[in-house]
């Protein structure tokens, strides 16, 4: 042994948080999810119910995005276009009478895909603005080609016969059934998101982010790794747009606005950035804040709009960043 | 000299009017240490943008290894064994001094499409991007954050990342800029350790550290190659001194 | 597919595009010379018109509510400059988006506390009322050549302000290279501001024009800032010349596409197939326009930064 000494092989594995801070926020989070239905039928079951469901589908959601947005530095300003493909692959299979889960749970995984590769393809050749805005454009239109779908309802939506069969059967219409169904999405997809983002894929992708010309410098092409978690996160999306219109039973343009894509950054953002479980908080915390605000007011917007100023100019790395711990 | 292992033919890059490198033809030999020198402004740091890929030429070809490698990206021209480093300190600061040396093993070792299993366990990668940290002395720094490291610590870290992507041929770009004395001749050192191993251009500013290391030396003024030669030959070179070293003396 | 019709139509094209492009200078100019993205663009335009029908309906002459509510305008955007937005100049693009977002929940739900959810009219002003006959048998509101004019006025003199004044000297190289042009000892922050109100007041001039031909109502910001976007993109952030270009053409393309796509369409196609893709296909024709732009110039039309 010279003066450099080559430390031993097991001096090489990184060294990690503690095991509570890596693990404790999530595994709370979604012990309190599984508990929840329990507290419920103490009180408003249904109600509660469903807004819980509702928090969940958004953070599939805004988990998918914070995919692209937290890890991937891709501002994508259309991803509520994702919920509406999902939810239209429901409600137009649906309309012709196909009413399988799964048959139509591929067709909206599926249709989410593709519009994510063609769609990213073009946007990922632009960058920083230009790829803010033409995702938006590309969001902006599917709106518009839905609002003109007359034979779907148009504007004014579709209405579904019933939630999607399972294997025939209508398991999905009972609260607790479709509760846990969605629980289950979930958990699947912080899981996979969770691997995804450490994996070596997922280690090129945050490499990009911090600095595209250096990942070039050492051999790797950014784009096809952009452009691939451009897609998984779409199709994550799609995911909850499936389910969203199983919730509702309902399917509408107004599942797509660009408010609605607006709104899944705040999520994103106020949970804090490329933690993953931090969308689900966002997402608890904003629809939450919904429900409490327009209790008060019908204008509970106009101190939602301050806030959000408050939060980005005072309260940086969102309601993690403020709980103190780290992650990642 | 049908043995070059980089040759560059007529390189050319303007931006709008002004012509950085200008007709820029020159031959590097296998093996040898090819320093480029020039005043500021002479288009040293270009004509690395242009042999790397991170700037596309307007005219003009690259021949790297026997193979035109001019329309090649970046990306592709570093899996042909030429690697880079940069002038101005390129890493990526929230990963540690290992991992952004084992992204570049990841690189050239199998597929990165991969979804499942942790990458920064990987110990096949992880050991090979340690004994590239060893060999510029960063072996103890390993798990430190990068953007933590010291000036000099990031300019070993630099060439670490280089050297992982196994190069046949190392474009340096002044790797010794903005460090301290006493750090500055660590970083000599390693590349006096990593001369004759891999073929090395480097651009310079310290001109003892150029004309105690280099085989060659190529003098680009305007853009332009006014002289290419033994380093002795260069430093003798009247045109040389006019152009360069007269300046620098005066 | 008659003469008049195309003729009508392009004139609405042209009187849309117009409209666009007030809003849209104000933005490429803010966006290329301070490098900020102001999703609250759209709501100035709102507030226009909201103040020009406030003023209008105190005042009962729609001339002078449009005068004062042009320097309303003005203070408002400053105001808010003031208040919030300079704040986020050396922010990322992420946090600009957030917090003008923000302001936009705010602003559209704050008109809707002030004047309540149901639209204002606005009275067409007696001396523009009526129609003219541009050409033989062919009938046109004369407000809205009006409005063609004002804005063909203000842009040509935006054109002299940016190519033949000292600040807008200052906003071209600002656009080109704001570093260099702080370095030069200009005080980029009152540059800064100069712009931001300006492009303010254009915004809020538009929503006052269109206040008698569309109903004033909240939330009516939030489309025509997509457009508006769409307008600098496909021009190339920073340039006037290419939002003035692009602005034309996507009111024209736009207009003209929702009259006459499912014409058009007629030729290939049978009837009913080419209503139905028509219509579908109407609106979706700007984006597809943008998308197109930006796969061969990713930089738009015409780019000013290097």
């Amino acid at each position: 042994m010279n003066e450099i000494a080559t430390p031993s092989p097991a001096a090489l594995d990184v060294p990690r948080a503690p095991a509570l801070r890596r693990y404790g926020v999530p595994v709370l989070v979604f012990a309190a999810f599984a508990l929840a239905p329990i507290a419920a039928a103490q009180g408003a079951e249904g109600y509660i119910l469903s807004l819980l469901t509702r928090v969940m589908i958004f953070a599939i959601a805004a988990m998918s995005l914070d995919l692209i947005l937290g890890y991937g530095a891709l501002v994508s300003f259309g991803h509520a276009a994702f919920l509406g493909i999902g939810a239209y692959a429901v409600g137009i299979l649906a309309s012709h009478g196909i009413e399988s889960a799964l048959v139509q749970l591929l067709a909206a995984l599926g249709a989410s895909a593709l519009f994510a590769l063609v769609t990213g393809a073009i946007s990922m050749r632009t960058k920083g603005v230009y790829f803010i805005m033409i995702t938006l454009a590309f969001g902006q239109m599917l709106y518009f080609l839905a609002t003109s779908l007359s034979a779907y309802g148009g504007d004014d939506g579709l209405t579904l016969p019933s939630r999607s069969l399972l294997f025939g059967a209508n398991l999905l219409k009972g609260d607790h059934a479709f509760y846990y169904a969605v629980l289950g999405c979930l958990l699947g997809c912080y899981l996979l998101c969770r691997s995804v983002v450490a994996s070596r894929f997922g280690r090129v992708l945050r490499g990009a982010k911090e600095n595209a010309v250096r990942m070039q410098a050492i051999g790797f092409a950014p784009y096809r790794f952009q452009l691939g978690a451009y897609v998984l996160a779409g199709t994550l999306c799609g995911l909850a747009g499936f389910l969203l219109a199983n919730q509702t039973e309902f399917v509408s343009p107004a599942y797509m606005t660009w408010q609605r894509s607006g709104e899944l950054i705040v999520v994103v953002v106020l949970g804090g950035l490329a933690s993953l479980h931090g969308a689900i908080i966002g997402a608890a915390a904003f629809l939450l804040l919904e429900e409490v605000l327009s209790g008060y007011t019908e204008h509970w917007k106009m101190i939602f709009g301050p806030l959000l100023v408050l939060v980005v100019l005072y309260a940086r790395g969102g309601i993690l960043g403020m709980m103190g711990g780290r992650h990642g | 000299m049908a043995d070059a292992i980089l040759r560059l033919e007529g390189l050319r890059k303007a931006y709008g009017a002004l012509k950085v490198t200008d007709d820029v033809t020159l031959d590097v030999r296998p093996g040898e240490l090819h320093a480029i020198i020039g005043p500021n402004g002479a288009g040293k740091t270009t004509l690395i943008h242009q042999v790397s890929g991170l700037a596309a030429s307007d005219s003009g070809r690259i021949l790297f290894d026997s193979a035109d490698v001019t329309r090649l990206t970046m990306a592709q021209r570093v899996h042909r064994g030429l690697a880079r480093s940069f002038q101005i300190t390129s890493i990526l600061p929230g990963f540690s001094a290992l991992e952004n040396v084992a992204l570049a093993v990841q690189a050239r070792s199998g597929s990165s499409f991969r979804l499942f299993g942790d990458a920064s366990r990987e110990r096949g990668l992880n050991e090979e991007a340690m004994s590239y940290l060893a060999q510029v002395g960063l072996g103890h720094r390993a798990i430190i954050p990068s953007g933590q490291l010291s000036h000099g610590e990031k300019r070993g870290l630099e060439l670490a990342i280089a050297l992982a992507t196994r190069p046949m041929l190392l474009l340096l770009d002044e790797p010794l800029a903005g460090t301290g004395h006493e750090e500055s001749e660590r970083v000599v050192e390693t590349l006096r350790g990593l001369k004759g191993r891999y073929t090395i251009v480097l651009i310079e500013h310290d001109m003892n550290a150029v004309f105690s290391l280099a085989d060659r030396v190529s003098v680009l003024v305007y853009g332009r190659v006014i002289a290419t030669g033994r380093p002795d030959e260069v430093r003798a070179n009247p045109e040389v001194r006019a152009a360069y070293l007269g300046e620098e003396a005066a | 597919m008659s003469t008049t019709l195309l003729i009508i139509q392009t004139l609405n094209g042209l009187q849309f595009g117009i409209i666009l492009f007030l809003i849209a200078a104000g933005l490429t100019l803010v966006f290329g010379v301070m490098d900020f993205i102001n999703l609250a663009h759209g709501v100035q335009y709102m507030v226009g018109a909201y103040l020009a029908a406030a003023f209008t309906a105190m005042t009962g002459n729609f001339g002078l509510g449009l005068l004062l509510a042009l320097p309303t305008a003005l203070a408002f955007g400053l105001v808010l400059e003031v208040l919030i937005f300079r704040h986020l100049y050396d922010r990322d693009h992420l946090d600009q988006v957030l917090a003008t977002f923000g302001v936009i929940l705010f602003l559209n739900q704050a008109v809707k506390f002030v004047w309540g959810a149901a639209p204002l009219f606005v009275p067409v002003p007696e001396i523009l009322s009526g129609s003219i006959e541009i050409a033989p048998g062919l009938l046109y509101p004369v407000y809205r050549l009006a409005i063609i004019a004002a804005g063909l006025g203000v842009a040509a003199l935006l054109y002299g302000l940016v190519n033949h004044t000292r600040a807008g000297m200052l906003v071209r190289a600002g656009a080109t290279n704001a570093p260099m042009v702080s370095a030069l000892g200009v005080d980029i922050r009152r540059l800064f501001m100069l712009v931001f109100g300006f492009g303010a007041m254009l915004a809020g001039f538009a929503g006052a024009m269109v206040a008698p031909i569309l109903s004033v109502e909240p939330g009516m910001g939030d489309n025509l800032l997509i457009l508006a976007f769409v307008v600098i993109v496909i021009g190339g952030i920073g340039s006037v010349r290419g939002a003035f270009i692009a602005a034309l053409a996507v009111g024209l393309v736009d207009t003209l596409g929702r009259s006459f796509a499912s014409n058009i369409l007629r030729l290939f196609l049978d009837s009913g197939a080419a209503s139905q893709t028509g219509r579908a296909l109407a609106p979706m024709l700007i984006y597809i326009l943008m998308a197109a732009i930006l796969f061969f110039r990713p930089s738009g039309l015409f780019p000013v930064r290097r």
